[in-house]
């Protein structure tokens, strides 16, 4: 058999999924790490952030281009479960049921395909607004250690002082936890780990970890509308 | 009628064959024993349907003892029905208040097309199992006990994956439909013993890709097959399959 239709079986779909699903919880982790700059009343710590970033050149393009692979990769092996199950299930239960017990089947786990549609219409736009949006030539300037750099700090912040904005952001957040609250532990068993001792402990890290980047992510943007003045 | 017997209201899926258009029917079972297993229930309604003159409702037992796999529908959304650890030839209808209404569907599943109300064909279950699902090496006589060593708790996992019925309830209770729990039971009890290491990667991929063309759906780890299933075999097989097949992808 060819590694193509082994790549492609239900179980390869997994591994897929999987391994970009973390993949992604790793980007997530980093990036969230570096927004934490804009809780400080110092432009500065975030601007620079952000051309550090920048200075890296053709290593960052090379991380950009991975980074959307994983992306694709991700979506594609997602979807693809997700016609399976429609295609394998033509006709459902007229009364449906949950068995308790050992499931993990939760609000999470059967929201997966939903939050992660809304989660791409989001990083889209996300990325058109903030990465694409207006830099240097739109007047976005700032100085930084004699070097003229892109503001991103005061894009930001004008950003968030609009309330739709804000709103936006909040609940997709939200919604990105409910999608790590399954996807964590889940991650896993599709790499095949499972162990008595060791999943409930990656079952709970994933719930601590949904909620502390939900929170994360959801606060900066609450935190800069109330330190703008909320809108004015 | 004793005190705590039962009057239930049923809502059964009846169909005539595979792609007919079937429909939920309403029924009565009136003065239902709490001793009764749920068979016995459908047992008691469909001698009052012979003596109507009516289509008795069709369904699938064996041994009646929980042991053979025969047995199976969905029972208030879940297969099996609210007990865990139980066929529903096991179901006693002491679970069961008076008054409930109770519906009873078969397995759905696109693997598993109906044969008539809530029979189901499995053949895609024999299938899977004729892909890959045992030793095929030349054994000779039988080996003198304790001539290859297995060490206790490698017998008890291989135990545990092998105590699957084969009774498709992980297919029924799975969102995705998926054949996952019992494919992986099945090669899981087989890759854990020294006797079947020698072919468990062209078994492993032979059996995921004969689950996958019998139009079982991928798994999105609900766990909710675990939940049902009468044997508790553990998604860790799942996990293991995963484990094996990527070894066999890699070609280690
Ligand atoms: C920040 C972005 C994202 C992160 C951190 C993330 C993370 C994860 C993780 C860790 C998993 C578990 C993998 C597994 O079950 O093996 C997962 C599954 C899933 N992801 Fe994402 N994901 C993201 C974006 C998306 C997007 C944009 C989609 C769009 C369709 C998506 C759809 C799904 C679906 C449907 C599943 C479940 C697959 C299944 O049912 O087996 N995710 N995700
Ligand atoms: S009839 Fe044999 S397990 Fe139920």
């Amino acid at each position: 058999m060819s590694a193509k239709s082994k790549g492609l079986s239900s179980v390869g779909k997994k591994l897929i999924n999987g391994l970009t699903g973390l993949g992604l919880v790793f980007f997530v982790i980093v990036h969230l790490g570096g927004n934490l700059t804009l809780f400080s009343s110092n432009p500065d710590l975030f601007n620079s952030y952000a051309k550090k970033l920048h200075d890296l050149g053709f290593l960052l393009y090379a991380a950009e281009i991975g980074l959307l692979a994983v992306f694709i990769f991700h979506i594609v092996s997602a979807i693809s479960v997700y016609m399976s199950k429609r295609k394998a299930r033509a006709y459902g239960y007229h009364m449906k049921g949950n068995a308790g017990g050992a499931s993990r089947k939760s609000i999470s786990s059967v929201s997966m395909i939903y939050t992660g549609i809304i989660l791409m219409a989001f990083i889209i736009w996300h990325v058109i607004s903030l990465k694409f949006g207006p830099g240097i030539d739109q007047g976005y300037t700032t100085v930084l250690k004699g070097e003229t750099a892109r503001d991103l700090h005061k894009l930001v912040y004008e950003y968030f002082a609009n309330p739709f904005n804000v709103s936006v952001y909040v609940i997709v957040m939200v919604l990105l936890g409910f999608h790590l609250r399954h996807g964590f532990w889940s991650a896993f068993q599709s790499l095949g780990a499972n162990h008595p001792k060791y999943t409930p402990v990656i079952n709970t890290t994933g719930y601590i970890l949904a909620i502390v980047l939900a929170a994360g992510f959801l606060l900066i943007p609450i935190w800069i509308f109330i330190n703008t003045g909320g809108g004015v | 009628m004793p005190e705590n017997n039962l009057n239930l209201t049923l809502h059964v899926w009846r169909q005539n064959g595979q792609g007919s258009k079937g429909k939920m029917v309403e029924y009565k079972a009136d003065d239902i024993s709490t001793d009764m297993s749920f068979l016995e229930m459908l047992d008691v309604v469909n001698e009052s349907l012979i003596k109507d003159g009516e289509d008795p409702i069709a369904f699938d037992s064996d041994c009646r003892e929980g042991i053979c796999g025969t047995c199976g529908m969905v029972i208030d959304g879940v297969a099996h029905g609210p007990e865990r650890a139980t066929t529903v030839c096991q179901l006693h209808m002491r679970h069961f208040n008076n008054g409930d209404k109770i519906y009873i569907e078969p397995f759905r599943a696109k693997g598993f097309p109906v044969i008539k109300d809530l029979v189901v064909d499995r053949t895609s279950f024999d299938n899977i199992i004729k892909a890959g699902g045992y030793i095929s090496a030349n054994t000779g006589s039988a080996p003198d006990a304790n001539e290859i060593l297995i060490p206790k708790d490698v017998a008890d996992r291989a135990m545990d994956s092998a105590a699957c019925i084969g009774c498709g309830a992980c297919v029924a209770a799975c969102p995705n439909a998926s054949a996952s729990l019992f494919t992986s039971a099945k090669i899981s009890h087989l890759a854990v013993l020294p006797q079947g290491k020698p072919e468990s990667q062209s078994r492993v991929v032979s059996m995921v890709q004969q689950m996958d063309s019998e139009g079982f759906g991928s798994c999105s780890n609900h766990g909710e097959c675990e939940a049902v299933c009468p044997k508790e075999i553990s998604i860790s097989n799942i996990a293991r399959m995963r484990r094996e097949y990527f070894k066999a992808l890699v070609g280690k």
